[in-house]
């Protein structure tokens, strides 16, 4: 039996004559799926597996399919002839632009058997000489497919051999998945062994030392593992001393370390090429000197067995000395390894002579934390979920590690400048460098996953919301969340109302939920308040509408800023929640402040053109009725009509008040929804109700209480109690009220799917200006009634569990690229779609 | 709503007959938005009105109006539910004009057509009628067919007096008129007064117009409003109109002047700067001798044509935002009709410039005209990078108002913008100061320029900056050498 290793991802060739059998190996071995044939190939381009006049385009769309799955990581094997050279470059171009191994497996049988099975195929038409020119190609690539780029070739002689050969997966070295640490991952040592002692120290790790007292090894009580990222040596006082303890940790299995360009340079010394003696390298081969023979080979044989990167934790930590972009993790290439090692350079050197860096990083949108090393930074700073530990030890900076999975930081000081830096340790400009989009993380069909569940929002929503996005809304540093929509409750069936606080508890009893709270629903304007003690990473923070975009404008919003400030620190909230911003969700009174113009061209218009006619049709009416005319049932009707513009009228007038600049608005505050480090989602509404009460007690005069009642669903009594409240608010020309699940916002069902988190149930009076001066009209009531609700409810549910992942990244403090794309969603899903393709 | 019309005609009841409705009935008809009624509060030998009242059935109004159907009101937009459609005046009102009173539009009367053909003492009266463009337009428009004109604008909200008048006025018309051309006049200008439709306009419209118009639309001052907003704004069809009126005034009155009058816009002088503000695009362009060009926020696409138009740019990039504006830009460089060796070298792409996108990337050229001022001043920084750092054409484009040119213009109120969704305008140190801090941090050299007449004391009304990449110019320098 063969036995035939292959990497577990691969681009495996089979070569061989027709007749050799490799469709029958490729279908004993592998899934249907991963076999790309080459007679599938024709088939589908041309409608015939043996048109050859239709191979360039087959191998066209084979190559193009092959690039795909290598691209998704899935191993691939072409299933075609593969006899001439030209052909087999193609396969090795699409491995090599993926970064992964090509493997070739020749099937090599007698002509005869070829011959046998070719003939005994009907749609194989072609003569034997055809088969005898297919084994000479044969002969010529045996001796050709290594120096070709294949990394692996097996060549299976005759039936028998290929009959019984079997396929074995091996791991990429880079493969380390299963190691799930904990870790504690350290920068760039660089010979300095005294910081790196007292920094093992300081994360827990006991020393283990040999007879002359030098470290050798060391363990952690917590069975924690260490990883180096490279370049411990070279530049610092004891390079030996650092291989030493590091080569110990790693073969006692304490430790893995991938190699920095630092010790790939020093390997290539050690084996006697010729290298110029720079950058530290003088003093590391001064200092291996005393040391005796057996150390250096074996430092030799321990950088060359090095790996270039690993992938560790189930894929969700990449350690690489240089840092590695998304595409290259688990792969395996020369320039995989040279990015892990060097990084990628844009070509262009500074002032100082050395290489720009491209910044990777700041395009980084992997989930993959990535750990590197490699240039110096004064403060380990997190760009996009990757961070270099290189503080600069060995510069008199400091040696740093991270943590993993906490993502903590610890760092010891440098004994000293043991080393001139080239250039000054300066921090990259710009000062966050993921402050930067691409087009490409928003618009397009886009599938978002969250730990809430997912959703596909469609370009055409997208490309709407782009607008509003880039021309009107803040900046997106500083829009850290949007409101959802809110769906209504099921439509009532009580006599002249469409809505009704029974079918509200009804359906959130439905729901499995016990307890809720109805909450005064304020008429005014949604505004969301993200406040900061003083101006830091929000610019001191910022008031937006539901769609995102400033409330006022300068410079009133800085004014409602500074009010709701001055009142979350006199409360002493920050204290309290140990933050230095909160982000608050409010309604903004009276509505007129915000929606005046609206008011004016939308609804007064609508009045004083209903209190206009009406009086002149009733007048004329009156008229016609003394002249003995039967307008007696018109009139009636024209009278309701008249009576129904009044109530109209009445119910905007009830949110128009004067305002001037701040004088007159007021602020009301119902959640508050996330602090440094931490969303409030998971607070019920008692602990954001408590809070907002606080507000107003420290500025009763900005800020307006949200009168509530928390019901117990079970209870009639308080059921009915809160239902006589309903009625009593609205009946002062109240909106109405919203209830919510008692638990909080990221409230879940007895069954554990999320919860409408909130259900608004609005006055009767109030929907005048939703539906029209006439709604409750008995015709138009019973077509309102058979409004649909399924998609506004699907639309508050959606946004709702973008928003609380908005929150989550938030907390988590991630990437602006991610937070974005949550908040851009929310938008996405508010808005009209547009075409946007032209 | 409501319309009545008064004779002091005697015997005034005639009406009836003139109508074909009799006075001492009340008469319903169904409407496709609801019904009309027909009667007369006052009907004696001295006086008579006829009133028309249409009773609009909300339900009605909302179903066949655009997308959404009656049956999904929770999809909400405030016009299908919210509206003045039920009290004011419109073309609603036009449509059941002509359905009731079909006969006496045409002038038509079996029973008094003497008096038919015969002006008699009118007065009519519409209680509300929306009418944009304020009071003095209803006068504007009936004044001329010899109507004297009461229009009183009826206030917003009595309870909020401060908030002035509405949009409403309550119109009395009195006049000695043909019953007939009194109809005709307010068939086609209720809805041109209100300046909405609620049906879409199709090319049959213009035959509508210009039979209910005969004998008085060719001639009057407002013939080209009143055509225009009659087949809302729609300007193919605006244009047959008014060239088929031209030709009615030539066939009547030979000496009169004989154009087409397509009205000016009131801002012609600054139509002139645009035009400048171009050829200084184009010859900055040029200049560069960049052949693959961009046009960020490119718009309607007004300078794309120009760029289209001149060969020695093979590669032309349209980008805006907005999907609205390059839909614009793809009607007005007829892109569909375009030879596909044409079409191949345009390309519209919607792109925010507060993102970077890599499809930007490698152009010779790009110009940001009238862009940066509609950008709120934080986001500058983004569009900073997405254009100089990220899309690095080796020429950028730039112009934006001077506002210190803004005294020059009259009615532009200090402190005021040139447009009003400009978030900022810049004097001349300031742009400076911006075009200097944006070269430095991205390698570009700026030269700085005005378009338009330099006025001694605030220079030019638009200023222009062009920066080149240091980075082509040391290529360019490598290739000579």
């Amino acid at each position: 039996m063969t036995v035939l290793d292959i990497p577990e991802l691969a681009l495996v060739a089979l070569v061989g004559v027709s007749g050799s059998g490799k469709s029958t190996f490729a279908g004993r071995h592998f899934q249907p799926s991963q076999v790309l044939s080459s007679d599938t190939f024709r088939g589908m381009v041309a409608d015939d597996e043996n048109d050859q006049s239709a191979s360039g385009d087959a191998f066209d769309a084979l190559h193009h399919v092959a690039g795909i799955r290598l691209r998704r990581g899935r191993l691939t094997v072409v299933d075609a002839t593969n006899l001439q050279p030209h052909a087999r470059a193609g396969l090795i171009k699409v491995a090599r632009e993926h970064d992964v191994l090509p493997v070739a497996i020749v099937l090599d049988v007698p002509e005869a058997v070829a011959w046998e099975r070719t003939r005994a195929r009907a749609d194989r038409t072609h003569g034997r000489q055809v088969l005898a020119r297919m084994q000479r190609d044969l002969r010529q690539s045996y001796g050709r497919l290594a120096r070709e780029g294949f990394r692996k070739v097996h060549v299976l002689r005759g039936v028998e051999e290929i009959e019984a050969a079997e396929i074995r997966y091996e791991k990429l070295f880079n493969d380390r998945r299963e190691l799930t640490g904990p870790f504690d991952v350290v920068g760039d040592v660089h010979g300095c062994r005294e910081e790196l002692e007292a920094l093992l120290l300081r994360l827990g790790w006991s020393l283990r030392r040999d007879d002359a007292g030098r470290p050798v090894d060391a363990v952690h009580p917590a069975g924690r593992t260490a990883v180096f990222v490279g370049d411990l040596v070279d530049r610092g006082p004891d390079s030996p001393g650092v291989l030493r303890l590091v080569m110990g940790m790693v073969a006692a299995g304490h430790a893995i370390c991938v190699p920095g360009n630092h010790e790939q340079k020093l390997l290539r010394k050690l084996r006697g090429r010729d290298v110029r003696l720079t950058h530290g390298l003088a003093e590391t081969m001064a200092q291996l000197a005393s040391e005796p023979a057996e150390f250096v080979a074996e430092t030799a044989a321990f950088i060359d067995g090095l790996v270039s990167h690993y992938v560790l934790d189930g894929g969700r930590l990449v350690v690489a000395h240089a840092g590695l972009k998304e595409a290259y993790h688990g792969r395996a290439s020369g320039r995989v390894r040279s990015f892990a090692l060097y990084g990628e350079t844009t070509g262009e050197t500074d002032e100082y002579g050395l290489p720009v860096r491209y910044p990777w990083a700041r395009d980084y949108r992997g989930s993959a934390m990535v750990v590197y090393g490699h240039t110096p930074t004064p403060e380990p700073e997190w760009v996009n979920n990757t961070i270099c530990l290189d503080t600069g030890c060995v510069f008199g900076g400091k040696l740093t590690a991270l943590r993993y999975p906490e993502k903590e930081l610890v760092a010891v000081p440098a004994v000293k400048e043991w080393y001139a830096p080239a250039r000054p340790l300066v921090a990259p400009t710009p000062a966050r460098p993921d402050t930067v989009l691409d087009l490409a993380d928003v618009t397009g069909r886009r599938h978002l996953t969250h730990a809430y569940g997912t959703l596909t929002v469609p370009a055409e929503n997208a490309a709407a919301a782009l607008e509003v996005m880039s021309r009107y809304a803040l900046d997106p540093d500083r829009l850290v969340w949007l409101p959802p929509t809110m769906a209504p409750c099921s439509t009532s069936t009580v006599e002249g109302f469409l809505e009704h606080p029974a079918q509200a508890f009804a359906d959130y009893r439905a729901a499995g939920v016990e307890r809720v709270v109805c909450e005064e629903k304020h008429m005014g304007s949604r505004a969301v308040v993200l406040v900061e003690r003083e101006p830091g990473r929000f610019s001191g923070g910022a008031v937006h509408t539901r769609t995102g975009r400033p409330f006022f404008g300068p410079p009133l919003d800085g004014e409602l800023l500074a009010r709701v400030r001055a009142a979350v620190t006199a409360a002493g909230l920050w204290a309290e929640l140990d933050t230095d911003w909160l982000l608050l969700d409010c309604e903004l009174l009276p509505w007129s402040a915000k929606a005046g113009g609206l008011i004016r061209e939308q609804y007064a218009g609508v009045g004083a053109a209903g209190r206009a006619a009406l009086p002149a049709v009733l007048g004329t009416l009156d008229a016609a009725a003394a002249r003995g005319l039967p307008v007696g049932e018109l009139r009636g009707r024209m009278a309701d009509r008249a009576a129904e513009v009044e109530a109209y009228s009445a119910a905007y007038r009830a949110y128009v008040g004067p305002t001037d600049g701040l004088r007159g608005v007021t602020l009301a505050p119902f959640a508050v929804l996330a602090g440094a480090g931490a969303s409030y989602a998971d607070r019920d509404h008692g602990w954001h109700l408590a809070l907002a009460d606080r507000l107003c007690a420290a500025d009763p005069e900005f800020f307006t209480p949200t009168r509530r009642q928390v019901v117990d669903l079970a209870d009639e009594a308080a059921v009915a109690a809160a239902t006589d409240w309903w009625l009593s608010l609205t009946a002062a020309g109240g909106e109405g009220m919203v209830v919510k699940p008692y638990a909080g916002l990221a409230a879940r069902s007895p069954k554990g799917s999320l919860l409408q988190p909130g259900i608004k149930c609005r006055g009767r009076e109030y929907l005048r200006i939703i539906y029209g001066p006439g709604y409750t009209g008995p015709g138009q009531l019973a077509a309102l009634r058979k409004r649909s609700l399924g998609r506004k409810r699907g639309l508050a549910l959606h946004e709702h569990a973008l928003g609380l992942a908005a929150l989550d990244a938030l907390a988590e403090d991630a990437p602006l690229w991610r937070r974005h794309e949550l908040v851009f969603a929310i938008l996405a899903c508010e808005s009209e779609p547009v075409d946007p393709r032209l | 709503m409501l319309l009545t019309l008064t004779t002091t005609h005697r015997p005034a009841t005639d009406l009836g007959h003139l109508l074909v409705k009799h006075p001492d009935r009340v008469q319903s008809f169904d409407l496709p938005v609801g019904t009309a009624h027909v009667l007369y509060p006052e009907a004696d030998e001295a006086r008579c009105t006829a009133a028309l009242l249409v009773e609009v059935d909300p339900l009605k109004l909302g179903g066949g109006r655009g997308r959404r159907q009656a049956t999904t009101p929770d999809s909400f937009t405030l016009g299908q539910y919210v509206n003045d459609r039920p009290y004011a005046a419109s073309s609603l009102l036009s449509s059941a004009l002509a359905k009731v009173f079909r006969s006496a539009l045409r002038g038509e009367s079996r029973d008094r057509p003497e008096l038919a053909a015969t002006a008699i003492p009118l007065e009519v009266r519409v209680p509300v009628l929306r009418c944009r463009g304020g009071a003095d337009l209803a006068v504007r428009v009936f004044a001329p067919l010899g109507w004297t004109v009461t229009a009183t604008p009826i206030p917003l909200d009595e309870a909020y007096p401060e908030w002035g008048d509405s949009r409403y006025v309550d119109l009395t018309l009195t006049g000695t008129l043909r019953l007939a051309d009194a109809l005709n006049h307010l068939y086609v200008l209720l809805p041109v007064l209100d300046d909405a439709k609620h049906y879409w306009v199709a090319p049959d419209e213009v035959d509508k117009l210009l039979r209910a118009g005969a004998g008085w639309l060719a001639g009057h001052p407002e013939r080209g409003l009143i055509t225009r907003r009659y087949l809302a704004h729609r300007r193919a069809l605006a244009g047959t109109a008014l060239a088929r009126l031209a030709e009615l005034r030539l066939a009547d009155e030979p000496s009169a002047d004989d154009s087409v009058e397509i009205e000016q816009p009131a801002e012609a002088p600054r139509a002139s700067l645009a035009i400048r503000r171009r050829e200084a695009v184009l010859a900055a362009l040029r200049d560069s001798g960049a052949s693959r060009v961009l046009d960020l926020g490119c718009g309607g696409g007004a300078l794309l044509t120009a760029l289209v138009a001149d060969r020695r740019f093979t590669e032309v990039v349209g980008t805006d935002v907005s999907s609205q504006a390059l839909a614009m830009a793809a009607r007005r460089l007829r892109l569909d009709r375009l030879p596909e060796r044409q079409r191949d070298r345009v390309r519209l792409w919607q792109s925010a410039l507060t993102y970077r996108d890599d499809r930007l990337r490698g152009y010779d050229a790009a110009v940001l005209m009238e862009v940066v001022e509609h950008l709120d001043p934080p986001r500058l920084p983004a569009l900073e990078d997405a254009v100089f750092g990220h899309a690095r054409p080796g020429t950028v484009v730039v112009t934006t108002p001077n506002v210190e040119y803004n005294v020059r213009y009259e009615g532009l109120g200090a402190g005021r913008f040139r447009h009003a969704d400009h978030r900022f305008e810049w004097t001349r140190a300031e742009f400076a100061a911006w075009v200097d801090r944006v070269a430095t941090a991205h390698g570009y050299t700026a030269t700085l320029g005005g378009i338009g007449d330099e006025d001694p004391e605030v220079g030019t009304p638009t200023q222009l900056a062009v920066l080149r990449s240091n980075e082509t110019g040391t290529r360019k320098e490598e290739t000579t050498r």
